[in-house]
């Protein structure tokens, strides 16, 4: 038995403790490697970072978890055990939630729609008919409320009305809806304003809390050593190197980062964290 | 409507203060703008074409004192319940943001096989009609199938059907070009009128019906703590529907008597708008047509949500050329030709069906069918050529389509896709 005690995360205990472990993921396009024998691991009530340079291969990682775009190698421990991901299906049954930077919300539906989004509930005894609107509306309220989302002025609202902030609420409010036990989080604060990143980050700080494994893949060195535990770095599609969040690690995480050597100048997109 | 939900704990004044000046000012401006949107291109898009069909009948109705009569408006039923039908399929490629160019030709070839396979081979009125939908089906699977399986342009793939099935329908007809319907199990469905007994309470039911669910669905809300329209709001939907219902039997009953197709044709619109609004099924067809990519991430197979759309839309084509051959008693070669396939398609995206997908409700078969049938039943009691008749049609059908561009592009404006 592992110590995590969060909810939700005990019931099946790894033996070593990572509730998700990657191990030598490969993936080539054509001619390009795009990932060489990556390895990565997520604890329970953890916060790992993702980072990594334009085409280091984060998003290509994680879709490999999330199943969109299966890794040509490697191998996928979830608790211990060996599994296999193929499609986003597989990654969803696991208990893997992906939010992508595109969030891919239905514009033209509202926010109850879109929160249940494949997984209707319905009521009856025939399969799909009729839907529940009801008790989705009232889980919808009560998912936001335990997400402490105030910003919704009304879960009726089309998602295309939304602000980006409100947008990405609901992405994530949408991906722990099927219970998950890892959120994986494609630049959540990306073309965020201050305050909206700030309510994001503090959403993704409430993962944690509830003993979730999240992957936060971010540019933002300063979002990443806000609320990140660990910071995994990826290079040209390989490790390059593993730090634990704290501020005394941020000239470390940019060498590794732009493979420049530490006493390198800073790069335009680094000021803010360097501050 | 009310924007700020009961229960909420924080409404938007307290939230602007961690939001910040600017996410204050910019709930603000939303909420306004969303009371002006909702009039120009919302909830009130069905009201926007119950509007245009009143400007229609009080032009027509000057024009000719026929037009606005009992036997001029069971006519006028009549006459929309086969492009009606057809429409109730369009509705549906049109919310995958879809188009299906091939139903006119589909709806006269199954027309043809069921009035071949009557009269020719005597088969039974039940079993011809359903041969005839079969094939309606089959079409719609094979169509479908090479559109979503093959990622064909469903423009092409049903243009190639709209040209391949006119040829079959000829085929079938074979040399005498012509099929004449006897069998009154297949004239019945659109010669049949009901009394004014069965009229009222077809009516009765059908309010009951409509104010029981409102009723049923608000206590129901009421009772899960959600928030609900005030009473004033449903007491007028419920009004209104009731009114129209009770004005429609009035006047086919001072008639003829409430036709049968037109009963199959609003049974049609109330089945297919359930099966969009109240099933797993249309969510997923809303979604696809809002955002496919997203539909797919959320594990919905798109590919069988295309492909059970395009056979629900051939399968009723084929109905609606049943229906068509059932008022004409027979089947020729021009059949599903002619403008019915521009019409089937005009009347929903009139009544504010998106032709980009997404948006739109099976009513606006309905109501689209009712503006375009009224126009055609229009200008012919005024004896207009058919020329006048094509560019008004026309005319009207390019305003409601410059009318859904501006909704979108306003939308855009707003940061909505």
């Amino acid at each position: 038995m592992t110590t995590e005690t969060q909810a939700g995360a005990s019931r099946a205990p790894a033996t070593d403790g990572a509730l998700l472990r990657l191990r030598g993921i490969s993936k080539r396009f054509g001619a390009v490697q795009a990932l060489s024998a990556v390895d990565l691991e997520v604890h329970a009530g953890e916060v790992v970072a993702l980072v990594g340079d334009n085409g280091a291969g984060k998003s290509t990682l994680i879709k490999a978890v999330a199943g969109v775009g299966p890794a040509d190698e490697g191998e996928i421990h979830l608790d211990g055990r060996a599994v296999r991901i193929n499609n986003p299906h597989d990654s969803a049954q696991l208990g893997i939630a992906c939010v992508y930077q595109d969030l891919a919300l239905c514009d033209n539906l509202d926010v109850v729609d879109n929160l249940f989004l494949g997984r209707e509930q319905t009521r009856g005894p025939v399969r799909g008919v009729p839907v529940d609107e009801i008790t989705m509306e009232q889980r919808a309220r009560e998912l936001l409320d335990s997400l402490a989302v105030r910003t919704l002025r009304s879960v009726r609202a089309e998602v295309g009305t939304l602000s980006g902030g409100q947008r990405q609420t609901v992405a994530i409010a949408r991906a722990m809806l099927g219970e998950p036990r890892i959120v994986i989080l494609d630049e959540p604060t990306a073309a965020l304003g201050v305050a909206q990143t700030a309510q994001v980050l503090s959403l993704v700080g409430r993962l944690r809390e509830r003993g979730l494994g999240v992957i936060l893949v971010s540019h933002n060195l300063a979002d990443v050593f806000t609320v990140a535990d660990r910071i995994a770095v990826l290079r040209l599609g390989r490790n390059g190197g593993e730090f634990p969040a704290e501020s005394r690690h941020q000239q470390a995480v940019v060498s590794a980062i732009t493979g420049a050597p530490e006493d390198g100048g800073p790069t335009p997109n680094d000021e803010e964290a360097i501050e | 409507m009310s924007a700020t939900a009961p229960g909420a704990p924080a409404p938007d004044p307290t939230d602007a203060v961690p939001g910040g000046p600017g996410a204050g000012l910019a709930a603000e401006r939303v909420s306004l703008r969303d009371a002006a949107r909702r009039l120009a291109e919302g909830d009130l898009g069905s009201l926007r074409v119950v509007l245009v069909l009143v400007v229609i009948w009080t032009i027509f109705t000057i024009a000719n004192d026929r037009f606005l009569t009992a036997v001029n408006l069971t006519n006028l039923a009549l006459q929309i319940a086969a492009v009606g039908t057809i429409s109730v399929g369009v509705v549906l490629v049109l919310l995958l943001g879809e188009i299906d160019l091939s139903v006119g030709a589909v709806s006269g070839l199954a027309a043809a096989v069921t009035a071949t396979l009557s009269v020719k081979s005597g088969w039974g009125a039940w079993p011809a009609i359903l041969a005839g939908l079969a094939v309606g089906a089959a079409i719609g699977l094979l169509q479908g199938t090479l559109a979503t399986r093959l990622g064909i342009p469903s423009f092409v793939v049903t243009l190639a059907g709209l040209l391949g099935w006119q040829g079959a329908l000829l085929a079938v007809l074979g040399s005498e070009g012509t099929v004449n319907i006897s069998d009154p199990g297949i004239t019945k469905l659109a010669g049949t009128f009901f009394s004014d007994v069965v009229g009222w309470l077809v009516a009765a039911v059908c309010i009951a019906a409509i104010a029981l669910s409102t009723l049923g669905r608000r206590r129901r809300r009421l009772a899960a703590g959600l928030e609900v329209e005030p009473v004033a709001a449903v007491a007028l939907r419920v009004g209104a529907a009731a009114a129209g219902i009770l004005a429609a039997v009035a006047i086919v009953n001072a008639d003829r008597g409430l036709p049968l197709a037109l009963v199959i044709l609003v049974g049609l619109v109330v089945l297919v708008q359930g099966l969009i609004t109240r099933t797993t099924y249309g969510k997923h067809v809303f979604a696809v047509g809002g955002n496919a990519e997203a539909a797919r991430r959320a594990g919905i197979n798109v590919a069988r949500v295309r492909t059970i759309v395009f056979v629900l839309t051939s399968t009723l084509a084929a109905f609606g050329g049943i229906l068509a051959a059932s008022r004409l008693l027979a089947v020729n070669q021009s059949s599903g030709s002619g403008d019915l396939l521009l019409l089937a398609i005009a009347g929903p995206v009139i009544a504010g069906v998106s032709l980009f997908g997404g948006r739109g409700s099976v009513w606006g078969a309905l109501l689209g069918a009712l503006v375009i049938g009224s126009i055609s039943n229009g200008m012919d009691l005024l004896a207009l050529e058919s020329s006048v008749k094509f560019m008004v049609t026309g005319g009207v059908l390019l305003a409601a389509v410059a009318l859904d561009a501006i909704g979108r592009q306003r939308r855009q404006a707003h940061g909505r896709l």
